[in-house]
């Protein structure tokens, strides 16, 4: 199997979905002839042309607007807003249309889209480029909110995300982008979308994350497993919305304690979301209260001081250890 | 240097064919079957006498907030009368007129406006999309319908409804502009009906003209008189004519008036004068027409009595069948419904939770 960066995974998932179905076309700010600002549609429309990869003119909510109309004349179009920063120009084209014509319509008008978009700190970049806002869209019915952690789960979960008969928002963490290499297979593989996954097995605290906090997660598991004995086992959520909660309250009644970690702002995050079902549906399980590891509600600093404001290993494997020593 | 001035050739026209009180322009009058005319005749006797019957239903309570068509009939219809079944139809929400033209039932509208979402469901085979209510996101859709049938190489139209105030919007211009650019076949109808609420033209936007507005990006765009059926439809048929063939999008403006309420929750008595009002009544598009119609001898007092008394009978019988089919609506668990393919596990656990809780509340109701 070669192995490939997350940014390689993702372009493999958009070239086959291309040649297997034309109705799938590629639209956004730079994603032809540059092949995207970090070159996830790179090459495509040397393969497929310009009719089937757009490079539009400079407005979200027209790429978005239009992809709604071609989603609903029947094509299955993934756009590109450049930075999640961005998206905001067309947010109401996701709340107000995207996530409603199928209810709108009851039923007789679909769209099957793809809202691609890169999120997330820890690239030292401008302004607006490294923020975590997924729960916007968790927040809205009618949407699917998608983030996957590796370039293996990318690959998988975007061919899902294509063939999905309703909107995705597909948020990259753009942190993984080029961090590492996986297998990655050549032939299909897809995911679905609205299950989580067992990241790492553990039985002493469940530990519950998603997108680009996977991986200092579970070096702070393997760290707390080599040096004091502690198995935590990792949940990667990697569907937010909807929200499937039977595994991450299943680890929970296993090993009675958890902590979540997300980059996102504390308030009102998915962590609350989480903690929520685990209340509901785990409560007399649980042998210590539920402790989060998250971005704070400022707004997010420039880059001099992100590394201060995002979760890492060693914060992660403090509370983990904290959750762990924790009375019942 | 020079300092010189650009020629850029930017014609725009105003095109009206019937004057005000009905005599046609017999250079300019169009070769339109005696059919199709009385046919546009008949729905906008439908379109004003729906409408009047609507605002008495919303003010009796039997139907929700609505956006009144009044004054509009002939800019409506004179532009969809344009389009093929085959062709989109993306509508805004004053366009009651133009949907029943499509096939919209009357009772579908009475229902979505009487509070069921079942209301919003199009006919299978009729291509439309149901009311867009954020102002100009629906032109986006337009764009991007057209553009499906440009890749797939059909013939098909996509034509779009919106208001003066929607000009002011970001995704007018957004819409405009990448119609433009890959030159869809979209046809943008602007409704200038001088009221955006309380705000009028005038101060919406210094453009003397809002079929100007096409210009900048580099799209034909006319205007013309929105209470002058004939003049729309020669205008709306140039412009599917040129999109069909794959001459790209156009901006048409037709000036008209918002005879009623913004919505029947508006008062605009607080905003513009009765004078106003009156003078835009002696413009009334249907009378014009009616006057056209009887001197080519396709109209008579009889026949206007009758197309009326079929109208109402008509409007009858579809509320009849709005409020039985409303009695056998109504079941709350409808609401989750039609969110996703399939219903998600936090949608099946709400909707066993709201199964319980309306389960519980008869079975207190019962002993109460």
């Amino acid at each position: 199997m070669p192995k490939m960066t997350m940014v390689q995974a993702l372009n493999l998932a958009l070239r086959q979905e291309m040649e297997k179905d034309d109705r799938v076309v590629v639209l956004g700010e730079d994603v032809g002839v540059d092949g995207g600002v970090f070159r996830v549609t790179e090459g495509l429309i040397d393969l497929f042309g310009p009719d089937r990869v757009l490079d539009t003119p400079l407005a979200e909510s027209a790429i978005v607007g239009m992809s709604i109309g071609m989603a609903v004349y029947g094509l299955r179009p993934v756009c590109e807003i450049q930075f999640s920063g961005f998206t905001y120009l067309n947010f109401h084209q996701i709340e107000c249309h995207a996530s409603r014509l199928r209810h709108r319509s009851q039923g007789r008008f679909t769209v099957p889209m793809v809202l691609r978009t890169p999120y997330g700190g820890g690239v030292r970049a401008l302004e607006h480029h490294s923020e975590s806002r997924e729960v916007f869209y968790a927040h809205m019915p009618g949407l699917k909110m998608v983030i996957p952690s590796g370039p293996r789960n990318a690959r998988a979960l975007l061919v899902s995300a294509i063939r999905d008969p309703d909107p995705v928002i597909f948020f990259e963490p753009k942190a993984v982008y080029r961090a590492f290499r996986e297998e990655v297979p050549e032939e299909e593989e897809t995911m679905p979308i609205g299950r989580s996954v067992i990241a790492r097995e553990g039985r002493h605290v469940t530990v519950i994350t998603y997108g680009a906090m996977v991986r200092p997660t579970l070096e702070a598991a393997e760290r707390l497993s080599r040096e004091e004995g502690l198995e935590a086992e990792v949940v990667d959520v990697l569907t937010l919305a909807p929200l499937d909660d039977s595994l991450i309250t299943a680890s929970a009644r296993k090993t009675g304690r958890v902590v979540i970690i997300h980059e996102a702002p504390r308030s009102y995050g998915p962590g609350a979301e989480i903690t929520a079902r685990l209340v509901e549906k785990a409560f007399y399980f649980l042998e210590a209260p539920v402790r989060r590891v998250t971005g704070f509600d400022v707004i997010m600093p420039l880059f001099a001081r992100e590394q201060a404001y995002l979760p890492n290993p060693a914060r992660i494997a403090r509370a983990v250890k904290e959750t762990l020593e924790a009375a019942a | 240097m020079p300092r010189t001035r650009l020629n850029l050739d930017i014609p725009l026209e105003f095109l009206s064919i019937l004057t005000q009180d009905g005599l046609v322009d017999e250079d300019l009058e169009p070769d339109v079957p005696g059919e199709l005319l009385l046919k546009l005749y008949r729905f906008m006797v439908l379109g004003r006498r729906f409408d009047e019957r609507m605002l008495q239903l919303q003010r009796q309570g039997r139907i929700g907030t609505f956006a009144p068509i009044k004054g509009q009939e002939a800019a409506q219809l004179g532009a969809v009368a344009a389009l093929e079944p085959r062709d989109w139809m993306v509508p805004c929400f004053r366009e009651t007129a133009a949907q029943l033209w499509r096939g919209t039932p009357m009772e579908s509208i009475l229902l979505y406006f009487g509070g069921y979402d079942e209301g919003g469901r199009i006919p299978d085979g009729q291509k439309d999309l149901p009311v867009a209510i954020p102002v100009a996101s629906q032109l986006l859709h337009a764009v991007g319908l057209a553009w499906g049938a440009k890749y797939r190489g059909t013939d098909e139209v996509a034509m779009t409804f919106f208001g003066d105030g929607a000009t002011s919007e970001g995704d007018f211009h957004e819409a405009l502009n990448f119609a433009a650019v890959y030159q869809t076949p979209t046809v943008f109808v602007c409704q200038n009906n001088q009221w955006a609420i309380s705000i009028p033209r005038s101060k919406q936007t210094r453009s003397r003209t809002l079929a100007q507005k096409a210009l900048a990006y580099e799209m034909p765009g006319i205007q013309v008189d929105g209470n002058d059926v004939l003049a729309v439809y020669v205008a709306a048929r140039e412009a599917v004519e040129r999109a069909r063939s794959g001459g790209g999008p156009t901006l048409i403006e037709c000036v008209t008036y918002r005879m009623a309420m913004h919505t029947t929750a508006d008062d605009p008595t607080r905003y513009r004068s009765e004078e106003e009002v009156l003078q835009w009544a002696r413009k009334d598009p249907l009378v014009r027409f009616e006057k056209y119609l009887t001197d080519r001898g396709l109209l008579s007092p009889e026949k206007i009595q009758e197309v009326a008394s079929d109208t109402d009978a008509a409007i009858q019988e579809a509320v009849r069948r709005y409020e039985e089919l409303a009695k056998t609506l109504g079941d709350p668990l409808q609401m989750f419904d039609h969110h996703f393919e399939e219903l998600p596990p936090n949608l099946r656990e709400q909707k066993e939770e709201l199964k319980r809780l309306l389960a519980a509340e008869r079975e207190e109701a019962s002993h109460a």
